[in-house]
């Protein structure tokens, strides 16, 4: 059976995006596939992992969960969108400095999730950090140095807003 | 895995979904968040032929007291609920339910109704909505209905919807004041599949005895179901150490877990027991535990 196609219109990184799909495409494989944008990662597909976790309308999503064609009309930040082309995220920055990623593969998710749990909770313990990243999976880190780096990175962040 | 192909629906409001429930029936699945029901059909466990995405039906989307009761539509997001000052005030056992259905992200998209309509034996939601006497309002093109939880939850997985219906809203009694109230569940891992949970809701008379005790079940069985004889126990008494023991023991007696990677039916038993001892315990306090 191949499904009628659905017109989706997205906002993608600040960039407005057209494109004919099959309404099964989920949207990991659309950011991927249609729109080049491969920073998401796609680990297990089932919710599990957070390597796909992507802002949906500002909000996180797993974007393996999401059908494109229902995210019609959304706005949409990836991890590619996070800097745009200038420097580097503070969160970007603190994952860089405390060697929070190794193969790197669960980064966006990592770093996706962080931005969305420092905005709600911008002085947390390292208590309340594992929580908010317990579903995001990690094989290479341990885990340690991310705990790190969402500390400092909280810090910058909160350094950042006295400055501005 | 990716999902099979299906047909795509994106109705504006309940009466345009329902009339797609009436023409596609047994075809078709209502996706609300989807935290559920993608995972199953990324899997290829569930192919339905249609979708019928309720997301674009903003009227479903409130939680509103009307005379005691709160009414919750079917888009209500959880993190909404969790979020809620209504919540926080009046249903303190679904506000401290909450934190553990799986995590922010999940519970940005998946709703309130689309978890209790999934009926799975070891979510937080439906225990919490069996403990207070939820009233489940369902439609279809045919009219509407109303269902307590003990009707609507028929086994794992399984509700009693029929083909053609939804669940349109949720409505759930405000916990009366002075009441106690306790969520505590185990699981192998953190936002996990839980092993076991209870969720409880204690009121008590001028004399201090306990006047009415409601507590639900997560794991207990193949559906969300109320500790009836732990209740009859509890009722008229007073909480001391013994009836705590004693009420801990009938739990787990009772209970007919089943058994899977995560804790065999034995190991579940013991754990439910040992779950309604400390709610209990906590509710000897006064504080209202979280
Ligand atoms: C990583 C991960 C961890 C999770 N952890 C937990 C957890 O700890 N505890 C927990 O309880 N859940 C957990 N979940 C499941 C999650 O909470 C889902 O949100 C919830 O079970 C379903 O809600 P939904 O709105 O996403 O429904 P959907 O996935 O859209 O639908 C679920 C099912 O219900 C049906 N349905 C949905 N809405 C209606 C309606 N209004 N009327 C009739 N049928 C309807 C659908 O057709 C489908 O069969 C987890 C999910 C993931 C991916
Ligand atoms: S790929 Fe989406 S959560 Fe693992
Ligand atoms: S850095 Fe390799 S999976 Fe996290």
């Amino acid at each position: 059976m191949s499904a009628k196609k659905v017109t989706v219109r997205m906002k993608v990184n600040g960039k407005d995006y057209v494109r004919e799909v099959e309404p099964r495409y989920l949207m990991a494989d659309f950011l991927r596939h249609e729109l080049q944008l491969t920073g998401t990662h796609i680990g297990c597909e089932h919710g599990v992992c957070g390597a796909c976790t992507v802002l949906i309308n500002g909000k996180t999503g797993r974007s393996c969960l999401q059908f494109a064609a229902a995210l019609d009309g959304a706005e949409i930040t990836t991890v590619e969108g996070i800097a745009g082309d200038g420097p580097l995220h503070p969160v970007q920055e603190a994952f860089h400095d405390a060697h929070a990623l190794q193969c790197g593969y669960c980064t966006p998710g990592f770093l996706m999730t962080t931005i969305e749990f420092l905005k709600t909770n911008p002085e947390p313990d390292r208590d309340e950090i594992q929580q908010a990243l317990t579903n995001n999976m990690c094989r290479c880190t341990g885990y340690v140095n991310i705990i790190d780096a969402v500390e400092d990175a909280a810090k910058r962040l909160r350094e950042g807003a006295r400055e501005a | 895995m990716k999902p099979a192909a299906f047909d795509y629906h994106r109705p504006d409001s309940i009466e345009e979904a329902c009339a797609l429930l009436a023409e596609h029936g047994a075809d078709s699945r209502i996706l609300s968040g989807g935290q559920s029901l993608v995972p199953l059909m990324n899997m290829r466990i569930l192919s339905p032929a249609v979708l019928i995405d309720i997301n674009r039906c903003r009227d479903l989307a409130y939680l509103r007291e009307e005379g005691g009761v709160i009414a919750c539509g079917a888009l209500t997001r959880q993190g909404e609920a969790e979020t809620s000052d209504l919540v926080a005030a009046r249903l303190p056992l679904m506000a401290a339910a909450m934190p553990h259905v799986g995590v922010r992200a999940n519970r940005n998209f998946g709703t309130v109704c689309g978890s209790l309509a999934h009926a799975d034996p070891l979510a937080e939601l439906p225990s919490v909505a069996s403990a207070l006497d939820a009233t489940f309002v369902i439609a279809s093109s045919r009219g509407r209905r109303e269902v307590g939880a003990d009707e609507f939850f028929v086994s794992a997985l399984t509700n009693c919807l029929e083909p053609d219906e939804m669940l349109a809203e949720v409505r759930l009694p405000a916990i009366p004041e002075g009441a106690r109230c306790a969520f505590l569940e185990i699981a192998n891992r953190a936002h996990g599949f839980a092993v076991a949970g209870i969720a409880a809701c204690v009121e008590f008379g001028p004399d201090g005895r306990c006047s009415r005790a409601r507590l639900s079940a997560m794991g207990a069985g193949d559906t969300t179901a109320r500790l009836g004889s732990v209740e009859a126990l509890i009722e008229g008494q007073r909480l001391d150490d013994a009836l705590i023991r004693a009420a801990g023991a009938e739990a787990a007696a009772a209970a007919d877990p089943a058994g899977d990677v995560h804790a065999d039916s034995a190991y579940r038993a013991e754990v439910i027991g040992s779950l309604v001892r400390k709610v209990l315990r906590q509710m000897q306090g006064a504080v209202v535990e979280r």
